[in-house]
């Protein structure tokens, strides 16, 4: 008797042999030799070079390390979200970068899907003058380098007046050439008439909130959402606080209070903003399209309205489609947001770039760069991954 | 056009930074003096530089001319006897710096200041300084300022990656005033950001200020102040632990220095070879012993006058009286004449 041979598909996905090696048997699929020997080929060229880049750095007297992250910067950063100055460490400076990065990632995400979702669902509109419009758009915003738009918005916002000469919009929004200066939301602490309102309101709410707490399935989403923003008007009321806003006031050379955007971050987030908002209103107009003629007509048999079956039926179910790409509409502007050091915007690169020239660990700078792109992206797929995810479970479920 | 150019610099840093990851494939066995090696094998020699009008700049038939390129034409003239074989290529003071560690240049020829953390955090070994600056601040006149610390709040342009960028927080954290920074790489935008009036003040080196404010759509509009706030010799500058590449760089730039002291010009150097004067003899290679010495060509020196003149005369060219930025030799003249242009002695 011969000892029992294992079938040759073994290694192939579907037929994992049993045991604690499978998962690794399987990853390494159907021709097991092949896959270790490229991976031994691209670990040993690793290797190779890395020693190559250490004996490199050695030769020209630089000393690998990241030691450096907690000496002292030197330079100013012109605008961050947390105190940083010139005393501040390297790292510190990194961090500010950072999140310059991120809010502009952030907000230019933000709107790019707003505005997209918009002239997608334009572009496909039946007037012809709207749609016509549209693909114009689309076509300037995806034809021409995002850098040289960039510049573009960047000179338009330099362009503005003097602060003396801002173009004031209901003398709230003030455009000038040193910064978009807006009202900005601030806490007071003062009992006021709108907590007390939001506050009646609440307890009007009250009992839809307590039916969504004894599951009861029907409760509409608005509701919740009012139940919530009122739990947070009682609190605010309570507590004596409530919202306002500081208005920007004119005064000697320059804008005073208010919340001011440079033009160098109201030229980037307009810069992206727009030329995302392109590629997403393709993705949106190719997500409805992929909803099937069928759907629209058996909708409009029931009696819907095109707007509710814009809303109810075939977003939904273009979503689907949508997700994934929107996800990489968001990568890519992530990563295009490092074009900020053109236009003197002080994101990541820009200081990563500064500090590799001021302390010759440009090769650091490089992979610091590298690794929190990697991170941030890497952060943006898992959440939108997690997104598509409960929209098919979801989808299952109604199926 | 502007937009285009500015498209490729930043495609050819990204270029630089692959090139970083490049070291990675240099063999590492081309190590001691390999810089001169790898420059007769190309046949040329690389050289970065920055784009100012009088200092680099290409001229209306796209043909680099400037302070600095002369020493570059120098150099080839030393290595190759042709002015001709050196490779000039536009980079911005953010980039220049990784790039030439990386390798991408022999030599930056770009106003590059001898600090000693490029000495020796970057791995930099500088030839003589060509030109001693100081940082300076370029500032609309209808602010009425007249000096650096009446810019108490102002917003100021600095170029990211140079040491203005260090040297301007230094001065308010000193003097204890504030400002806002708006850095940006790009020279042309950094520019574009006082035509604007997005900041109050541009600060770089002075002579770069002032030819920038010959570049401003109107430049009576800008003073140009007269404080200095930093030590700015600027040096060719080389990758550090190539002695042989040095000592080149070194010694053409001693050459045009030592013939200026000689009265030695591009017009009568041929004069000079029937000279008595030893010293001379052994500076143009009629006697030969010096050049057999140090393995270069015993004419260097010659042919360095010959094709491009000597310090003072490179010097008038092209910013000197006369020329658009109509510079005085200052500290760039001879130390026979009260400068700190010196060349140790040809012997
Ligand atoms: N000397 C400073 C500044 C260097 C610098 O920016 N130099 C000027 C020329 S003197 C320049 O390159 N300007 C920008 C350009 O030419 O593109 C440093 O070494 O950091």
């Amino acid at each position: 008797m011969h000892a029992p041979v294992p079938p040759r598909g073994a290694f192939r996905p579907g037929f994992p042999k049993p045991g604690r090696l499978a998962a690794f048997r399987q990853w390494l699929g159907p021709s097991p030799f092949t896959q270790l020997a490229v991976l031994a080929l691209v670990l040993a060229g690793l290797v190779y070079f890395g020693g190559n880049v250490l004996a490199t750095m050695d030769r020209l007297g630089l000393k690998p390390g990241f030691a450096f992250l907690s000496q002292r910067a030197n330079f100013e950063i012109g605008e961050s979200l947390i105190a940083y100055s010139a005393s501040d460490s390297y790292g510190r400076a990194l961090l500010a970068g950072l999140l310059n990065t991120v809010t502009v990632a952030f907000f230019g995400c933000m709107l790019a899907t707003i505005l997209g979702t918009l002239l997608g669902i334009m572009r496909l509109s039946d007037n012809l003058v709207i749609s016509t419009a549209v693909r114009t758009y689309v076509e300037l915003f995806r034809n021409t380098p995002l850098l040289l738009q960039l510049f573009l918005w960047s000179a338009l916002f330099h362009a503005l007046p003097a602060p003396r000469r801002a173009i004031s919009l209901f003398d709230s929004i003030f455009l000038t050439n040193r910064g978009v200066f807006l009202p900005r939301p601030v806490v007071v602490v003062m009992p006021s008439l709108t907590g007390l309102v939001a506050a009646l309101l609440a307890v009007g709410l009250v009992p839809l909130i307590a039916r969504r707490l004894f599951q009861v399935r029907a409760v509409l989403r608005w509701q919740v959402v009012s139940g919530a923003l009122a739990i947070i008007a009682i609190i605010a009321w309570v507590s004596g606080l409530s919202l306002a806003a500081e208005w920007p006031v004119k005064g000697g050379f320059n804008l005073s209070g208010g919340l001011s955007l440079t033009p160098e971050f109201a030229g980037l987030l307009t810069g992206l903003t727009l030329n995302s908002a392109a590629a997403i209103a393709e993705i949106v107009r190719s997500g409805i399209q992929s909803v099937g003629k069928g759907q629209w007509e058996a909708a409009r048999a029931l009696g819907l309205k095109p707007r509710q079956i814009m809303r109810l039926i075939v977003l939904p179910q273009a979503l689907r489609v949508i997700t994934p790409l929107m996800t990489s509409s968001y990568l890519d502007l992530t990563k295009n947001s490092s074009l900020a050091v053109a236009i003197g915007f002080p994101d990541l690169v820009s200081v990563a770039n500064t500090i590799g020239n001021t302390t010759g660990q440009s090769l650091e700078a490089i992979v610091l760069i590298a690794g929190v792109y990697l991170l941030l992206n890497l952060g943006v797929s898992l959440l939108m991954n997690r997104y598509n995810r409960r929209l098919l479970a979801k989808e299952a479920r109604r199926a | 056009m502007q937009a285009l150019s500015v498209i490729r610099r930043h495609l050819t840093s990204a270029v630089g930074a692959a090139v970083i990851g490049a070291i990675a494939l240099l063999p590492v066995s081309a190590q001691a003096g390999p810089t001169l090696d790898k420059i007769k094998e190309r046949g040329v020699i690389k050289a970065g530089v920055g784009t100012i009008p009088g200092f680099f700049s290409p001229d209306s038939e796209g043909r680099w001319q400037g302070l600095f390129i002369d020493f570059g034409r120098a150099l080839a003239v030393t290595v190759f006897n042709d002015p001709e074989k050196v490779e000039f290529t536009n980079s911005s003071p953010q980039q220049r710096l990784p790039a030439l560690q990386a390798g991408e240049f022999d030599v930056l020829l770009t106003g590059v200041t001898v600090t000693i953390t490029r000495a020796f955090k970057l791995g930099f070994h500088f030839g003589p300084t060509v030109f001693y600056d100081g940082q300076g601040l370029l500032v609309r006149k209808d602010l009425n300022v007249t000096k650096a610390v009446d810019l108490d709040g102002a917003t100021i342009g600095v170029q990211s990656g140079t040491t203005g960028e260090l040297n301007i927080a230094d001065f308010f954290r000193k003097t204890g005033k504030k400002f806002t920074p708006v850095t940006i790489e790009e020279t042309g935008e950094f520019l574009k950001a006082l035509d604007s009036g997005r900041v109050d003040a541009l600060t770089q080196d002075g002579t770069d200020l002032a030819a920038k404010r010959t570049q401003l759509k109107k430049p009576d509009d800008y003073i140009l102040l007269p404080e200095r706030l930093s030590k700015e010799p600027l040096a060719p500058a080389i990758r550090a632990g190539d002695d042989q590449w040095l000592e080149i760089v070194n010694w053409t730039v001693y050459a045009t220095i030592q013939a200026e002291e000689f009265g030695i010009t591009k017009d009568n150097v041929d004069s000079f070879l029937k000279s008595d004067d030893p010293a001379i003899k052994r500076f143009l290679g009629v006697d030969p012993s010096l050049g057999e010495a140090i393995g270069l060509n015993p004419k260097f020196a010659y042919n360095i006058i010959k094709a491009v003149g000597n310090y003072g005369e490179i010097f008038e060219r092209n910013v000197g009286k006369g020329t658009a930025l109509n510079l005085e030799r200052g500290y760039n003249q001879l130390w026979t004449k009260g400068g700190l242009i010196y060349s140790p002695p040809f012997r």
